[in-house]
């Protein structure tokens, strides 16, 4: 298979996690799309990995290290969230300016 | 074109069109749920780029676990419908597609200029005690640095979700 397709794939696949993460106001729906953005890089290192056929494994290994990494993210942002909404009863983010001067 | 062609792009078709639902959808869960399938589709192209054990770990963890927090989250922060609620203005949606079409054009003409003429030959399935015995002999100071990682994050969330 042309290494192409799951190239050109990972590509769309990220540009509509940017296209989310600059479109979405809901908090939950940009942790969404930071998802979908680590899931192309996710399918750019397994198919370096079959393509370059690493003795080591080191595309698939660091794709599981990706999907860790993913799974703490996601925790720590929903708790974040979750304060956010409890102190403030909303989670869109255009609305959270604390931190602006 | 192999079938193992044909299969990667109906995964490709059906994984593109639910990641453009996640992010157009005016409905949180129905956002949740195309996520779904857009990482199921991605476990099916992991399973076809000879990589099962990665693919078994992206449905346990992305759709077991990741799409259940986040569902959790819809929940507890009694997310609204409607587009104008989950959406920024319409001016920020046309700035967000311009960023997101040229990040895709920019990629594309990138990767096609490098890439082009090179093809995958798919060889046997990546038996999961290589990768085992990758990951234990090469990597296990990342891998130790990753359950840290996750022992930080468990404490971190628990600290900020606390009632009190």
């Amino acid at each position: 298979m042309p290494l192409l397709y799951p190239l050109t794939f990972a590509a769309f696949l990220f540009s509509v996690g940017v296209y989310g993460v600059l479109a979405r106001r809901n908090a939950v729906m940009v942790l969404m799309s930071i998802e979908l953005m680590l899931n192309a890089v996710n399918v750019n290192l397994v198919a370096f990995n079959a393509y370059l056929r690493d003795q080591l494994v080191s595309g698939q290994i660091f794709a599981l290290f990706v999907i860790a990494v993913a799974a703490a993210e996601v925790g720590i942002g929903l708790a974040i969230v979750l304060l956010i909404f409890r102190n403030r009863e909303t989670v869109n983010i255009d609305e959270v300016d604390l931190l602006r001067w | 074109m192999t079938g193992l062609e044909v299969a990667f792009l109906l995964l490709a078709v059906s994984g593109g069109l639910a990641g453009l639902l996640v992010v157009t959808s005016r409905n949180v869960v129905h956002a949740a749920l195309w996520l779904v399938v857009a990482l199921a589709s991605v476990a099916g192209m992991y399973l076809l780029l000879a990589a099962p054990f990665v693919a078994f770990v992206q449905v346990i963890i992305y759709v077991g676990a990741i799409v259940v927090l986040l569902l959790f989250g819809i929940m507890l922060t009694r997310a609204p419908v409607g587009r104008r609620v989950l959406d920024n203005s319409p001016r920020a949606r046309v700035g967000a597609f311009v960023v997101g079409a040229g990040v895709f054009v920019m990629l594309t003409v990138f990767l096609a200029g490098a890439f082009a003429d090179e093809r995958i030959s798919i060889q046997a399935a990546t038996a999961t005690a290589a990768l085992g015995t990758s990951l234990f002999r090469n990597y296990v100071l990342p891998f130790e640095a990753v359950s840290v990682l996750l022992l930080a994050a468990l404490v971190g969330a628990i600290v900020l979700a606390r009632r009190d």
